[in-house]
């Protein structure tokens, strides 16, 4: 299959929007290299249930690709017109199924040791996007808030390890009120700031308290019949003999939220999309609320791009068979509050890690508390690296200094 | 490409590697006062140092991806004691072992036992393409098949004995303790039994068909002298899935001692899940194992002063700084640090305390094997390592 021959007719199954978007493209479509225009596809065929910062990035890229010359446009894309197809690869109907595409050029590229070569590529494409396009600047700073140790009365684990090189740590924080006032100030940032999906909660257990208007929520309690009838459809497919781990991961990355309880309409639509591709494509979230809290918040960040994520991790359950685990059958499973303080941990560390992907790093801010005790980090421009603080302090005054 | 973020590896690939490579480096000469090994050659050809006639092999692979941040980084010492101060200071140490073929861990481990990156598909219940290093073993020297096995997780390693290769075959017996526990508990899995079942951590659910040189539950009892009550109840004292493993891996050597054994340890593959705490406290046990199994060489007779035991990971784990991946969780991005690994190698004739620095494969542990116990390792792309054999 050539990118050259593509015709508007073969995108009628495309939702609307990506419709739309292929067709007013589809001339720069045709110039392109195969294996790039069905990589797109994976992207585009997902366009009504994007982020904004999502589709922004589509229209730029595409923006950026339209404004090349024929030779430029070959220097860039240069990288992926030389990949080496298998042929079933070179027959394969990517306009209908770019998901299933992407992950068998994956396999390829591993089994004929381009995969190297093809990051390269990847990696010299995005900057040459970012180059040409710098992303706007941001209205007000990126802020992380991170809290973990639910359930955790004492802990000899040494916490926030490898972030305390990055910002300051304090000792005497004053817990009372802790959780309600990062609450408050993400309320607060999405009254100021107001733009959608660019305040979120995302929580480990219950939600704390009623829906904040401007602050996107999901959480893994609110979750639990979506994780239910997620694990009932695995299991089913397998017990049908569905051909190995592959096809079973293919039908994951198809699911749509009404197969598994969610509404489809379109005021939840996007929200709902995210939230099964959470649970769906993410190994260990329909599991360990730990793994649900970071991978949320990574996918968050790396797809919506907000102003202001604030995570708080529960406790998970303990350790189980994984066939068990993903059975769902045990009610009331035993929970490991330990275990999931040093999970937590590091999932605040690559949150931090992630939050620094994002333009405007230099200025955003982060802090992660250990919740209902005295100890906390935060990460600031005004902040000093690798100091420690034993002078009380409130958290409204940490996110003060944030500010 | 659309999607993909662009902060990646600050270092470039052959940076990354030089710099894990001299982490290790400084640290084991830091710790163990441990010598290069280019300097010592010049002194003693190991060729001239003892090699006992009867000699046996272990290789253990610290399987299921483990990282440096979580091993050999200053950070992560403190999960690996046993290998710092009881294995290394024994072994030669080989501080780059760079793996270029697939990073899944049935692919990557039949590669290891074949010495050519092998290319099927990771999830399939396939054979190896290429000779497996039992096979050469046991064509070149006539050995019975008694005399070589493989102790290996469940999830799909059933096939790794003999390859599909038709002018060879007869390979090793393969022993999947998992599920041998289960077919021993004919009544079903029960609580006390469970956490030695924890399975497939990467494809859950997933159960590749059975077929191959695999034992089955009484023709191994048999062979160990072993009873169906007297293996659950073992099992009912251990842990983890690796301990398991080592249960029975002891056991083979008790009763049989096999020439050539292969141990596959897995349980910290449980980084799948993304559990950080599961996967360090896996990393603490197969440190732990390791040096069970070592004890347990050179307290056994048929072992003691003539064993060879080789120790590597299949690969790494994801960078917290690549992307494209979630750090610890995968091994999916195939940057410079999942690929590159260590390799330590300890026994009769291997110089203690040296570390080796330039780079070597995955893929050369068959030939140096085929050096150490007499057969051509002819298909494979490697190379003996003349540091160790």
């Amino acid at each position: 299959m050539v990118a050259s021959e593509l015709q508007a007719g073969q995108f009628s199954g495309y939702p609307p929007q990506a419709q739309k978007l292929v067709i007013d493209h589809l001339t720069l479509l045709q110039k392109l290299p195969a294996v790039f225009v069905a990589l797109l596809l994976r992207e585009v065929i997902a366009y009504d249930w994007k982020f904004p910062a999502e589709r922004e990035d589509l229209d730029r890229q595409l923006s950026y690709l339209a404004s090349l010359s024929p030779e430029q446009l070959k220097a860039v894309l240069a990288g992926f017109e030389s990949v080496r197809l298998s042929e079933e690869l070179e027959r394969f109907d990517w306009v209908s199924s770019p998901e299933l595409y992407s992950q068998r050029l994956t396999a390829h590229l591993w089994a004929s040791h381009q995969i190297d070569a093809f990051h390269v590529t990847a990696d010299g494409y995005i900057n040459k996007v970012d180059a040409a396009a710098p992303p706007e600047p941001l209205p007000v700073p990126r802020l992380g808030l991170m809290v973990v140790g639910q359930g955790v009365a004492e802990t000899q684990y040494p916490l926030f390890r490898k972030l305390r090189k990055h910002g300051a740590y304090f000792s005497q924080v004053k817990p009372g009120n802790g959780f309600e006032k990062l609450l408050g100030a993400v309320a607060t940032r999405a009254s100021a700031h107001p733009a959608p999906y660019a305040h979120w909660y995302i929580d480990g257990g219950e939600e704390a308290a009623a829906p904040t208007p401007g602050v996107t929520r999901t959480s893994y309690e609110t979750l639990a019949p979506v994780r239910t009838a997620l694990l009932n459809k695995m299991e089913k497919a397998i017990q049908s003999g569905i051909g190995g781990p592959e096809a079973l991961h293919s039908m994951m990355s198809q699911m749509r939220p009404e197969e598994v309880g969610l509404s489809a309409g379109t005021e939840h639509s996007v929200l709902n999309h995210f939230q099964v591709s959470v649970l769906a494509e993410g190994s260990g979230t329909q599991i360990f609320s730990t793994t649900f809290v970071q991978w949320s918040a990574r996918e968050a960040l790396r797809r919506a791009r907000p102003l202001t994520l604030l995570a708080r991790f529960a406790p998970r359950q303990r350790q189980r068979p994984m066939n068990e685990l993903l059975s769902g059958k045990r009610q009331n499973p035993e929970l490991d509050p330990a275990g999931s303080l040093i999970d937590a941990d590091m999932g605040a560390y690559y949150t931090w890690l992630n939050q620094q992907r994002l333009s405007g790093a230099d200025r955003s801010g982060f802090l992660v508390w250990f919740e209902g005790h005295r100890e906390a980090l935060a990460i600031g421009p005004s902040l000093p690296r690798g100091t420690e603080s034993t002078s009380p302090v409130d958290l409204s005054e940490l996110l003060g200094q944030l500010a | 490409m659309p999607g993909y973020m662009s902060l990646r590896n600050r270092l470039s690939p052959r940076q990354a590697v030089e710099a894990v490579s001299r982490n290790r480096r400084d640290f084991l000469r830091a710790v163990t006062g441990a010598g290069a090994a280019t300097a010592l050659f010049s002194l003693a050809p190991l060729r001239a140092l003892a090699t006992p006639r009867d000699r046996k092999v272990l290789v253990v692979t610290f399987g299921g991806g483990a990282r440096d941040e979580e091993t050999f980084m200053p950070e992560g010492q403190e999960n690996i004691p046993h290998l710092l101060t009881e294995l290394i200071p024994r072994s030669t140490f080989f501080t780059q072992v760079v793996n270029r073929g697939i990073l899944g861990h049935y692919v990557a481990t039949a590669s290891l036992a074949t010495g050519v990156y092998e290319t099927f598909n990771n999830f399939a219940a396939v054979p190896p393409d290429h000779p497996t290093v039992f096979e050469y073993f046991r064509r070149d020297l006539k050995r019975p098949a008694t005399d070589t096995w493989v102790v290996a997780p469940s999830n799909g390693f059933n096939r790794i004995g003999e390859s599909g290769e038709r002018s060879y075959g007869h390979g090793a017996g393969v022993v999947l303790p998992k599920r041998l526990l289960t077919a021993a508990l004919s009544s079903g899995p029960s609580v006390e039994y469970e956490h030695l079942l924890h399975d497939n951590y990467e494809t859950p659910l997933y159960t590749p068909e059975i077929s191959g040189n695999e034992f089955e539950l009484q023709h191994l009892a048999d062979l160990l002298k072993l009873s169906v009550t007297d293996f659950t109840t073992h099992a009912r004292n251990l842990a983890s899935p690796d301990e398991l493993s080592v249960y029975v891996a002891k056991e083979l050597m008790h009763q049989l001692a096999p020439s050539l054994l292969w141990i596959t340890l897995h349980d910290m593959d449980v980084a799948h899940a993304g559990c950080y705490s599961l996967y360090v406290e896996a990393i603490q046990r197969t440190d732990r194992l390791c040096a069970e199994i070592w004890k347990a060489v050179e307290s056994n007779p048929e072992y003691a002063g003539k064993t060879t035991m080789f120790i590597l990971p299949d690969f790494g784990r994801d960078s917290d700084l690549d992307s494209a991946g979630n750090g610890f969780q995968h091994h999916r991005t195939g940057d410079a640090l999942s690929r590159t690994t260590w390799m330590m190698v300890m026994g009769p004739g291997v110089r203690e305390n040296v570390v080796v620095d330039r780079a070597v494969q995955p893929l050369d542990l068959v030939p140096t094997l085929g050096s150490l116990l007499g057969f051509s390792a002819r298909f494979s792309q490697g190379h003996p390592l003349p540091e160790v054999a």
